[in-house]
């Protein structure tokens, strides 16, 4: 599950890390306000960003930064007034801008090859650090950390001196660095991504220049798999960004993605689910979802996901396809049934059933006129061709 | 010989009183799999399955009393890495586990202790192993199979049926067929299988059937080209219209930052000499043009 960058700053700040202070407001007049506090509070300059849970933010005009806080009004109502990727901006984030002297890249990843949190970090910071890895990958600096110790000072020195903040900086760095490491054990987060890690200019009490490290930037994504433990993470999930259907979908216990194309799929198993749209595409034809219906599918669900399948306008065949193991096929042929008999419109169905049961659901499929398929290239045949029969979907 | 699973299985199901387990522990005893014990704490004692299989309240008592030397583990999530443990400390050294939903940092910790223990664990999230004609462990259903000279390493379920029975209706056998899960974090990778499948007399051939996301195809296919010269090998990758981004059902299928595409992997294992079928049921095909006996 993907946070916003709010989100994460804040449980950034939960395990003692430098975040410099930030609101959330979802109007022109709030963000004035926003801004207001924060000149007052001594900003030379506010930062207005977009709350939005897709990347590219900065290239589609999502972050500006503002001198007063009627810039700052005009630069929220410029951002609340975008889509980005298609998600409308519903949320800005309002700050003190910093005086940047240099930025990094501080990041940790669950890594599946050597089965261990690495935490990376590169001088090169502040652009995507995708982009750094194509370009230039010894410019990024790996450590693996132990998964029952996390990262050790010595780990977090190495990774301190390669990047060249050695020197006054060190002690911060280490502290950062552990701290990333320890925000992902605590949360039970896949990725806890800093970009930049800032090298940031400050004017003391005392009116001296000083220069500290500050996270300017946080993405975390969580874990799904440990949502179940942590309750008040869950609470974090932005809904307003949640299509319908996919929410639909997830509290039915569907996993449930759509596409572009005009075929349903169904389909038990993630990888069977991935192939069938593949052999669709094969077929000549574009798959309109990818769903797996999971193990043991009773004729319930069938009916939840049929619902899921139609609520899409494009959708002109539907292709079921299961291979039953725990899914017995007589009972996803009876939701089959049950499903059709209430569906909101008529849409072509191609059913193939394997597995368990399937002479069973055999019988009945053909007693009530479901048009069935051997094999799954020509279930996958037979579903692009009524597509195509059907014509354009609405 | 195959691997991992065969005649010297003797098995102890971890959570053999829940439904999952019940059901798939009958199916293993009808397969002809030795289930010697279940494990569910404070049900010691009971027999079941038609009185056949005597239950436990710890692995180590099921290994003390019935020489156990496998697991199958269907523990929910929120115990499953804990019955893994419990199977590490009783000595059990190969275990399997089928539960799927484990929490990755979960499965970090499990794995650093069963590699410092040299145990072997298979999963989560996995469907398993059969050995045709010895004996099955998990949850895939024993009539795709035929007992055969072809090794199967797959990170998916039902699409491993499919390819299994495209096979065995094509007429080929399988010495093992393994799922080794499609979590991020697995105990027993690609290339760990693809290795036993190298030592095994009775395994001439090899499927592999990968997925998108990460690079397990890759590092496989890399070693295969070095080390399984000659040896016929088809492969299938699911995954070739997944969008970026986001997760296909399972939590390792996600294609990031541009990696861990279905067309990196089948460009991997192309330069490695093997095909790609571009359906399951090629796969037969595939691997009799790469030299499987006919």
């Amino acid at each position: 599950m993907k946070i916003q960058e709010a989100d994460a700053k804040s449980l950034l700040v939960a395990q003692g890390l430098p975040v410099p202070g930030w609101e959330v407001v979802r109007t022109t007049a709030e963000a004035r306000r926003a801004a207001e506090r924060a000149f007052k509070a001594g900003a030379a300059m506010v930062v207005v960003k977009a709350q939005v849970l897709v990347g590219g933010r900065g290239k589609a005009g999502g972050v500006k930064v503002a001198r007063d806080a009627e810039a700052a009004e005009a630069a929220a109502a410029a951002i609340l007034g975008l889509e980005i990727k298609g998600i409308p901006v519903r949320k800005l984030l309002v700050g003190p801008a910093a005086d940047i002297v240099r930025e990094y890249y501080l990041g940790a990843i669950l890594d599946r090859v050597t089965r261990r949190i690495v935490v990376m970090a590169s001088a090169e910071g502040g652009v995507e650090i995708e982009e750094v890895a194509r370009v230039n990958p010894a410019a990024i600096h790996r450590i693996g950390a132990h998964p029952h110790l996390g990262l050790l000072d010595w780990q977090a020195r190495q990774l301190a001196f390669a990047v060249g903040l050695g020197g006054p900086h060190l002690r911060d760095f280490v502290k950062i660095a552990r701290g990333l490491a320890a925000t992902m054990l605590a949360n039970d987060a896949d990725l806890v991504e800093v970009n930049p890690l800032a090298l940031i200019r400050e004017t003391g009490p005392d009116g001296a220049i000083v220069e500290r490290l500050a996270c300017l930037d946080a993405k975390i994504t969580l874990d799904d798999s440990a949502l179940f433990r942590h309750p008040e993470l869950e609470r974090l999930r932005d809904l307003d960004e949640e299509d319908p259907v996919d929410r639909e979908a997830r509290d039915e216990g569907i996993n449930f993605i759509k596409l572009d194309g005009s075929i349903g799929c169904m389909v038990n198993g993630a990888g069977l689910a991935m192939t069938t749209m593949d052999l669709v595409k094969r077929a000549g034809g574009e798959p309109a979802n990818f769903l797996d219906i999971g193990g043991g599918a009773r004729s319930d669900k069938v009916a939840t996901a049929m619902r899921l399948i139609l609520a899409d306008p494009q959708v002109t065949a539907i292709l079921v396809n299961l291979f039953g193991g725990i899914t017995r096929g007589d009972e996803v042929a009876r939701g089959l049934i049950e499903a059709r008999a209430v569906q909101a419109r008529d849409v072509p169905m191609v059913v193939r059933i394997v597995g368990t049961n399937a002479a069973e659901a055999a019988v009945l499929l053909e007693a009530n006129h479901f048009a069935t398929a051997s094999s799954l290239d020509d279930a996958a045949a037979k579903a692009v061709a009524a597509s195509a029969a059907a014509g354009p979907g609405r | 010989m195959s691997i991992l699973v065969g005649r010297d299985t003797r098995l102890v199901v971890q959570g053999i009183t829940g439904r999952e387990g019940e059901f798939h522990s009958r199916a293993m005893l009808e397969y002809g799999t030795a289930v010697v014990a279940g494990v569910t704490p404070n049900k010691g004692g009971q027999r079941v399955l038609d009185e056949r299989v005597p239950v436990f309240d710890t692995v180590a008592d099921a290994v003390r009393e019935t020489g156990a030397n496998t697991s199958c583990i269907y523990v929910p999530a929120a115990g499953a890495p804990d019955a893994v443990l419990e199977a590490v400390a009783a000595g059990i050294a190969t275990i399997f586990c089928i539960t799927e939903g484990i929490p990755a940092l979960d499965m970090l910790k499990v794995v650093e202790v069963v590699r410092a223990a040299g145990a072997r664990l298979i999963g989560p999230n996995c469907p398993g192993a059969t050995s045709p004609g010895r004996a099955k462990v998990g949850i895939i259903p024993g009539s795709v199979h035929r007992e055969g000279t072809t090794g199967v390493v797959s990170r998916s379920g039902t699409l491993t049926y499919e390819a299994v029975q495209a096979m065995t209706d094509a007429g080929i056998g399988q010495s093992t067929c393994v799922g080794i899960g499609g979590d991020p974090i697995i105990g027993t990778t690609f290339l760990d299988v693809l290795k036993l499948f190298a030592a095994d007399p009775e395994t001439d051939s090899i499927v592999l059937i990968g997925e998108i996301g990460g690079s397990a195809e890759e590092e496989a296919a890399a070693w295969a080209a070095e080390h399984l010269r000659g040896v016929p090998m088809a492969a299938f990758i699911a995954g070739r219209t997944a969008p970026e981004g986001r997760r296909m059902g399972h939590a390792g299928a996600i294609i990031s930052g541009g990696s861990g595409t279905a067309a990196d992997k089948i460009a991997a294992l192309e330069a490695a000499g093997i095909r790609v079928a571009a359906s399951p049921t090629e796969i037969p095909a595939i691997l009799r043009a790469a030299g499987y006996p006919t």
